[in-house]
């Protein structure tokens, strides 16, 4: 399953001869780009891209979205397989060139329907040139959890049962018999009663000249021979013997090298430097002025590196360099407090009256939350490799976005962005960041002036201090609850709304909610980061539930029960949970336990916390994580996707936080902003619930709960309310502080 | 020219003997399983054996290793010559996700093997603990461990 080129795609359509091709986003007898290219054979038939059937009756599924590691290709592969009733030995997968006619049609028809929330790091790729007449249409991103969802659903699973009903027509006007008698299994038709088969391929050719089914009837789950079972990645054999090609592995004949050193202040520019106190280092090629940063091209990476160490650079700081963390800290609370007073916050969501049931309530719950900015911290740091030539840009990378990254690298070297190929390699960890282009913008505008393919790579420290962070804010809470402890109000006040828009949601029976945001900028450059606004407003929303718990006097898992009585499949979740955690069990001294639970990206998860805190350390044991993402097409990729998640947001809870010294990040490497390891990393359980409801991501749910999940079972432990992330700023080595804590 | 033994075979590199290991076995003589990370020996990226013991090659210069016996993941095992146990206990377990770290995860586990035999959580724990993953794969590292360790002893002698 290689990466794939348009040349190499090319080839093996006519290699293979009488190759054809199926889907349902071209039409047929359109011969523009790189479609005329693919039906240059006139032996080849073409109804689509999203899967081909060649001679030997080998099935390929095409795959428009980049592996990062959540099985994507694999399970992509499946729901078309499936459909088509292919044999699942025999296909292969490949992903899609980056062109515009691969593009995911598919995630454009979800978010047209509704089924998708339109995240907003696309709009600009909408918005671009690509689409500008039509509406959400050739998107080719890996992200916001929507690959099975929606290209699976809308495309892969279309495609395959259109497909094999094309396929059984043509059969059944070969062999002249009725189209209802024939069957269909690993790429194989039979006629029983004639005692016939033949395989799809003899079959291609004629089912490509048929007119296919707008509206296929899919199977339904207990149809499923391939959806819902755990084949394994084809991804992974070239992960275990270093043959997997990430961006930063490509080599091209001449290849140079670059490294590359910003502003350390956000938004500032390069005002001057030496170029000549590195000319004559051994390797050095070329100083490149970048604007806001300096490449220095060499040889070799290492040569390249170490002349950048070497050459002294004055930036300009934009005026940006009085900012400090706590300033920014003070900055939010301030414009919080004016838009309080003022009464000119955003409305997120407004029920009932909270503000007046706030005013009566027998008592009031009040707390404040932080948490700070994040880094991705991707493996791979960000890397590119350009080559421009022949008034074309190549690039190699891995990408989210690679029709985007191709837009902005054209736009920086003024070409035409039909101009610009994006080669799209394995993904080296994702999370967001390889949604943003400055390294492919950067690589782009070095090659753009040198006559060789240049690799330019970041350092870790680069890579730290120049990320798109996750967003540092505060949220404040006002709960209003009755004599008997029911809570009447919910009073919610945060800065900085992105996305997506639902994340501050409760999901509970609280008849009084006031959820409002007030805008307060900084200097720092915001990213999506895995479940994006979710990451924050679970930890804040599922920590003030665990609170008003306590304050009325009843065990968290039984109150948010009570509250979640009207959505039963929030219950089933909750549920399935707690008792797989065998909560209300005593539990051993120094060990406490916490839950919460939230939905995100059309999917539930709960999840149960068993921690032991011994001298202030804390030692997470387990974690218990009940999912509905409504049908889990690869239990097993579902499994470790929730793995995934949770140690990608227990990594942030315990130890994550980038902070602003001097206008630029504090932390530089694995050293200053560390990672969660094996000898901390907890047992993880995973329980999948098919509930059969709309599916869910996978991707992205796993991460939010699991914060609000460690500092709930922390205060059980302690009686330490933690309100502030990460985890290791606070000092837990104070046995029971459980009554003076409580607000 | 500095003269190195990679997984059995010569190679005569033309570097400046300070260059870290790793650039030249990515760069100069094209092996790009080994990976960089961090830089700066904090995340195990780059791990490969030195005379059959993990070192941390993005912070080992390579005059230091002239010589030697460097292997790195494609010395391991491959589908052609064979897979290490680990390897194929990798792919039963389906560790990797994104992949980027699994080269220095998997020779630093081959070198744990090597010495104990029989690896309990608290050994891989020690083991493992310098090499980072961001995908969170670690409970699967520590069931391909086992796996692995396992199959060395019904099959023995097999791989690197």
């Amino acid at each position: 399953m290689g990466k794939w080129s348009r040349r190499a795609f090319i080839t093996t359509g006519i290699a293979a001869g009488g190759v054809v091709v199926f889907g349902v986003a071209i039409r047929r007898g359109d011969r523009s780009g790189i479609v005329g290219d693919l039906i240059a054979d006139p032996g080849d038939a073409i109804f689509d891209i999203w899967l081909k059937i060649s001679p030997d009756n080998t099935v390929t599924a095409i795959v428009p979205h980049a592996e990062m590691g959540q099985g994507v290709h694999t399970t992509l592969a499946m729901m078309l397989a499936d459909e088509l009733d292919a044999d699942w030995a025999r296909l292969e997968v490949v992903e899609a060139p980056s062109d515009k006619e691969f593009a995911n049609y598919a995630l454009a028809r979800g978010y047209a329907a509704g089924d998708v929330d339109f995240p907003a790091w696309l709009i600009d790729t909408v918005d671009g040139f690509f689409f500008r007449a039509t509406q959400a249409m050739g998107l080719q991103i890996t992200g916001g959890s929507t690959s099975v969802r929606t290209t699976g659903q809308f495309a892969m699973r279309v495609t395959g049962a259109a497909a094999r009903s094309a396929l059984l027509h043509a059969a059944a006007d070969e062999w002249q018999v009725p189209v209802e008698e024939l069957g269909a299994r690993d790429s194989v038709i039979s006629h029983a009663a004639s005692q016939r088969t033949a395989t799809y391929a003899s079959f291609a050719a004629a089912a490509a000249r048929l007119r296919l089914p707008a509206k296929p009837r899919l199977k339904s789950a207990e149809q499923f021979r391939i959806m819902g079972t755990s084949p394994q990645r084809g991804d992974i054999p070239a992960k275990v013997d270093g043959s997997a090609m990430f961006g930063i592995d490509t080599r091209l004949p001449g290849m140079k090298y670059a490294a590359v050193k910003a502003s350390p202040v956000f938004g500032g520019t390069v005002r001057s430097y030496d170029a000549a106190s590195v000319q004559d280092l051994p390797g050095v090629r070329k100083v490149i002025d970048l604007d806001a940063a300096v490449a220095v091209v060499a040889d070799g990476y290492w040569q390249a590196k170490r002349a950048l160490d070497q050459l002294p650079i004055e930036f300009d700081d934009a005026g940006n360099a009085g900012w400090e963390q706590g300033d920014i800290f003070k900055q939010f609370a301030q414009d919080l407090d004016a838009s309080a007073s003022a009464g000119d916050e955003e409305t997120d969501l407004e029920t009932g009256d909270a503000t007046a049931v706030l005013a009566a309530a027998e008592h009031v719950l009040e707390a404040e939350y932080r948490v700070p900015f994040l880094a991705h911290a991707t493996m791979e740091p960000m890397n590119c490799t350009a080559w421009v030539h022949d008034d074309e840009c190549e690039l190699w990378l891995g990408t989210q976005n690679p029709l985007g990254f191709a837009k902005d690298a054209a736009e920086a070297i003024d070409f035409d962005a039909d101009k610009v190929t994006v080669h799209n390699q394995y993904l080296g960890g994702g999370f967001g960041r390889r949604a943003f282009s400055d390294v492919a913008v950067q690589a782009a505008r070095v090659a753009a002036e040198v006559p060789y393919p240049v690799k330019l790579v970041w350092s870790r420290e680069e890579d730290t201090r120049h990320d798109h962070y996750r967003q540092a804010s505060i949220s404040r809470f006002r709960g209003g609850l009755d004599a008997a402890g029911n809570t009447l109000a919910w009073h919610n006040h945060y800065v900085n709304k992105y996305d997506p828009e639902e994340a501050p949601h409760i999901p509970y029976a609280i008849d009084n909610q006031r959820i409002v945001y007030t805008v307060s900028k900084t200097h720092v450059p915001w990213g999506f980061w895995r479940s994006v606004d979710h990451s924050l407003h679970a930890f804040f929303t599922e920590s003030f539930i665990d609170e008003l718990a306590v304050a009325a006097g009843r065990d968290p898992y039984e109150y948010r029960r009570e509250l979640l009585m009207n959505q039963p499949r929030f219950l089933a979740v909750l549920d399935l949970a707690a008792t797989k955690a065998g909560w209300g069990e005593a539990l051993p001294e120094n060990i406490g336990r916490g839950i919460s639970i939230h939905r995100s990206f059309g999917t539930i998860v709960a999840e149960v916390v068993d921690v032991e805190v011994v001298d202030g350390e804390v030692s997470v044991q387990r974690v218990v994580c009940a999912v509905d993402a409504g049908f889990a097409m690869h239990p097993d990729g579902m499994a470790a996707q929730m793995e995934s998640g949770i140690a990608y947001g227990m990594t942030a809870a315990l130890y994550g936080e980038i902070s602003i010294r001097r206008g630029a990040v504090a932390q530089s490497n694995f050293h200053d902003y560390p990672m969660l390891r094996i000898d901390k990393a907890p047992v993880v359980e995973t329980h999948i619930i098919n509930s059969g409801e709309s599916l869910g991501g996978a991707g992205e749910p796993g991460t939010p709960p699991i914060a609000p999940a460690l500092t709930n079972a922390i205060y059980d432990a302690t009686g330490i309310r933690i309100r502030e992330l990460p985890i290791r700023l606070h000092d837990l080595g104070k046995p029971n502080r459980r009554e003076t804590d409580v607000a | 020219m500095i003269p190195l033994k990679i997984n059995g075979k010569e190679h005569a590199v033309d570097v400046d003997p300070t260059t870290p290991l790793l650039w030249v076995i990515r760069d100069y003589v094209g092996l790009t399983g080994t990976k960089f990370g961090c830089g700066i020996a904090q995340c195990g990226a780059c791990t490969v054996h030195l005379n059959g013991s993990p070192i941390r090659s993005c912070v080992t210069p390579v005059q230091v290793a002239a010589e030697q016996e460097i292997t790195t993941i494609e010395g391991l095992g491959d589908a052609q010559q064979g897979l290490h146990p680990l390897q194929q206990a990798w792919i039963d377990e389906q560790v990797p996700q994104c992949g980027y770290c699994q080269s220095g995860q998997i020779m630093s586990a081959a070198a744990l093997l090597e010495t104990n035999t029989s690896p309990s959580d608290a050994d891989i724990d020690r083991a493992m603990a310098g090499i980072v993953c961001r995908c969170g794969t670690y409970p699967r590292i520590r069931k391909g461990i086992k796996r692995a360790a396992i199959a060395l002893k019904t099959e023995p002698a097999s791989g690197g």
